[in-house]
């Protein structure tokens, strides 16, 4: 982080080039407050657009005419967390074990293909996996769906209809914890590999087996890393868009997680409705896409907090 | 690959198996114990080397039987998951009565993370397959998909190749057409901006309250959920159309464009370039930048002639993945650019198409409701080309780091 010290001032020797300092330091300014200003406008815009479904009194139609917001936006923004938790508890475990694999137990050899092979999941296109999951997952999904109904049934989650496609809330879940699993595998690897060798070696020193080694060393160094690891898959699931809606067949909210025809995303009830909507209900949709907006900036400032102060100790450490 | 585990967790073990011919050569005197023999005494507490051999088959055989038992159809998942759960069971229960519990518990976890590893495989080569063996063929039996366009396409058509065996119309240049002019777009509106700020950020702010601010809201950028974008495009430029050209249906519709689409995903591109860019320039050394100022070089031609063609490399490569990025990018175009059936060739007005959303419409809203196949065949083919598109820039990425590393002067 030294290299951003302010560099030496070059003394002016004609005055052109003096010139041509100046705008190109104004050039990379601007390009500095260009950033500012797209991220303002993009809460600013959102905000006037959304205005006439959120207070339809003072903005909208008039509250007679609109819809009741708060009534239509909780059970999507229910379905979004609930879709993402899903994906979240799937995705943590396998995360950590492949990361694991790539630092501390794969032939040293293939750990750097390996790695890349995980990254090239990241990036395949999100409506590849929306058709992978639609055409190939969810009929996969039906006899399971069966088998929970008939044995689990007793439990809220597995109660209710069990869907005869496939296309329900949790197998949008699954598709989507395999679209975050590299990402996370990507983050917690770069924290495995961080953890200070000579720790590493002095727990194997002392007789540790490999599994002691990494519960002694690894975990609580890379504990800071992990969690916002989690939070920034977190960010990312709950703004993918085109594998819960190629997936799910979307409803009212329900505590089902095998039931076609309920829950909704935000996201995919934006991608659904918006190319055919205008008006008041491309206000409403808008004002949904603000809430998203809203949730996954709480989630990411919170992920980029821990990681800053994960990295400053890390710092201090090296 | 087993055998390869087993030997790596025990790298400095000094035992040798009973029958090696090293135990011969070694001195007798060394054998702590009368009674026991040296061998006894070094393997004692240690599984025989052929455990797994003998735990992988007897677990095979049992999940057959199991598998065949439980389940009317023979299922090879089922039978995979049974064999697998054994396996990871009898290891540690034959480590536990032969060894000592830290010893199992390290084994159980060792086949957990190897486990955790192929779970992982699995979806990455279901999805390439699937996409593989069903876009192929068509692609392969219908070249024309690459240089046709869906106009006049209609439901009729697609019942026809369904149902009769004609061939199938259409295609997906529009779609490619349109992804090409979109991302071209959004990388000339995010590539200066990107690259400015970056300079900006490294070789001018001097840590300052500014950049600070610059370098927290590119993180929140960072995560901006891609629809969310889409949304912000379409409601800045319907604002703007509102206040300059009125409120008819037609200037309203006039929002929708290749344009708007492209606004959608700088604002996903930017903060990828600035990210990228920064951490490439930062590793340029600072003798370099020094070396040209001592020969009297002003400081925006030091970065024009020094700095930015020492990082080139990084940066080019960065900016390819941030372009790969954008390519695969569904939701944001979805809202701004509307979908047309016709090749556009001009982002600036009329709906545009791009391979992302031709996929989707295809899948979702089939040519033809009653006879899907057509459809979801140009939808498959049209996954593959932008499958391989995505792929090849991450390749050019690598290949671009690679080769032409940063000359850091090191």
């Amino acid at each position: 982080m030294t290299t951003t010290s302010p560099r030496t001032k070059t003394p002016a020797r004609n005055t052109t080039s003096a010139v041509g300092d100046k705008v190109f330091k104004g050039m990379s300014w601007t390009g500095g407050v260009i950033i500012l200003v797209v991220l303002a406008f993009v809460a600013l815009f959102l905000l006037t657009r959304s205005l006439p479904a959120i207070a339809p009194d003072t903005f909208g139609p008039g509250a007679d005419q609109a819809i009741d917001f708060w009534g239509y936006v909780w059970p999507l923004m229910a379905g979004t967390v609930i879709v993402s938790a899903i994906a979240l508890l799937l995705a943590t475990p396998v995360a950590m074990g492949v990361s694991l694999f790539i630092s501390h137990y794969a032939p040293r050899r293939f750990a750097n293909t390996i790695g890349y092979v995980i990254d090239l999941l990241a990036a395949i296109p999100s409506v590849v996996y929306g058709a992978w999951g639609m055409l190939v997952i969810a009929p996969l999904m039906v006899p399971i769906y069966q088998w929970l109904h008939d044995n689990l049934g007793f439990i809220p989650l597995f109660a209710g209809d069990p869907s005869t496609t496939g296309r329900t809330i949790l197998t949008s879940g699954v598709v989507l914890a395999v679209m975050v699993l590299p990402i996370m595998t990507a983050l917690c690897r770069e924290i495995f590999l961080q953890v200070p060798h000579l720790q590493e070696e002095a727990a194997l020193g002392l007789g540790a087996t490999r599994w002691e080694m990494i519960k002694m060393t690894v975990f609580p160094f890379a504990r800071a890393g992990i969690i916002s690891s989690i939070m920034l898959a977190l960010g990312r699931a709950l703004g993918e868009t085109m594998a819960v809606t190629m997936v799910l067949s979307p409803g009212g909210f329900s505590w089902s997680l095998i039931t076609s025809g309920a829950n909704a995303t935000i996201p995919s009830e934006i991608a659904l409705n918006f190319p055919e909507a205008f008006g008041q209900r491309q206000a409403e949709l808008i004002a949904a896409g603000l809430m998203l907006f809203v949730i996954t900036l709480i989630v990411n400032v919170i992920a980029r907090a821990i990681v800053n102060s994960h990295a400053k100790k890390a710092e201090g450490l090296s | 690959m087993s055998s390869q585990i087993h030997s790596r967790t025990k790298p400095k073990t000094p035992v040798q198996p009973p029958q090696g011919p090293d135990g011969e050569k070694k001195p007798e005197e060394m054998t702590p114990k009368n009674k026991t023999s040296r061998l006894d005494s070094l393997t004692a507490n240690r599984k025989p080397s052929w455990t797994w051999v003998a735990a992988a088959a007897g677990s095979i055989v049992v999940a057959a039987i199991v598998t065949a038992l439980l389940f009317e159809s023979f299922s090879i998942v089922g039978f995979v998951l049974i064999a697998g759960l054994l396996y990871i069971v009898s290891m540690y229960v034959t480590s536990r009565v032969l060894e000592n519990r830290l010893k199992a518990t390290d084994e159980f976890w060792r086949h957990l993370i190897w486990t955790a590893f192929i779970i992982a495989l699995v979806p990455l080569i279901s999805v390439i397959w699937s996409v593989v063996s069903q876009g192929l063929p068509t692609l392969l039996a219908n070249p024309g998909l690459l240089t046709t366009d869906m106009k006049g396409v209609v439901g009729a058509d697609d019942i026809a190749t369904q149902t009769e065996g004609a061939p199938l119309q259409g295609g997906i240049l529009h779609g490619l057409i349109g992804t090409v002019a979109i991302t071209v777009l959004a990388s000339v509106i995010s590539i200066p901006v990107g690259l400015f700020a970056s300079i900006y950020l490294v070789e001018y702010a001097n840590r300052n309250a500014f950049s600070r601010a610059i370098r927290f809201f590119v993180d929140v950028m960072t995560g901006i959920p891609s629809i969310v974008a889409g949304l912000f495009a379409f409601a800045g430029l319907s604002l703007l159309i509102e206040l300059v050209v009125g409120t008819s249906p037609q200037a309203l519709q006039s929002v929708k464009t290749g344009f708007a689409a492209a606004l959608a995903l700088s604002v996903l591109m930017i903060p990828v370039v600035v990210r990228s860019t920064e951490e490439m320039l930062e590793v340029v050394s600072d003798e370099l930048r020094e070396a040209s100022y001592a020969l009297g070089v002003r400081k925006w031609r030091t970065i024009m002639k020094v700095v930015l063609p020492t990082a080139m490399s990084g940066i080019a490569s960065g900016v390819t993945l941030a372009i790969a990025r954008v390519t695969g990018e569904t939701a944001p175009i979805l809202v701004t650019a509307g979908y047309a059936a016709t090749t556009n060739w001009n982002p600036f007005s009329e709906w545009m198409t791009a391979l992302p959303v031709f996929i989707y419409r295809q899948l979702v809203n089939p040519t033809a409701p009653a006879a899907g196949d057509p459809s979801m065949a140009r939808a498959w083919a049209g996954a593959l080309v932008l499958i391989v598109i995505v792929m090849g820039l991450n390749l050019a990425a690598r290949v671009i780091a690679k080769n032409f590393a940063p000359k850091t002067g090191k």
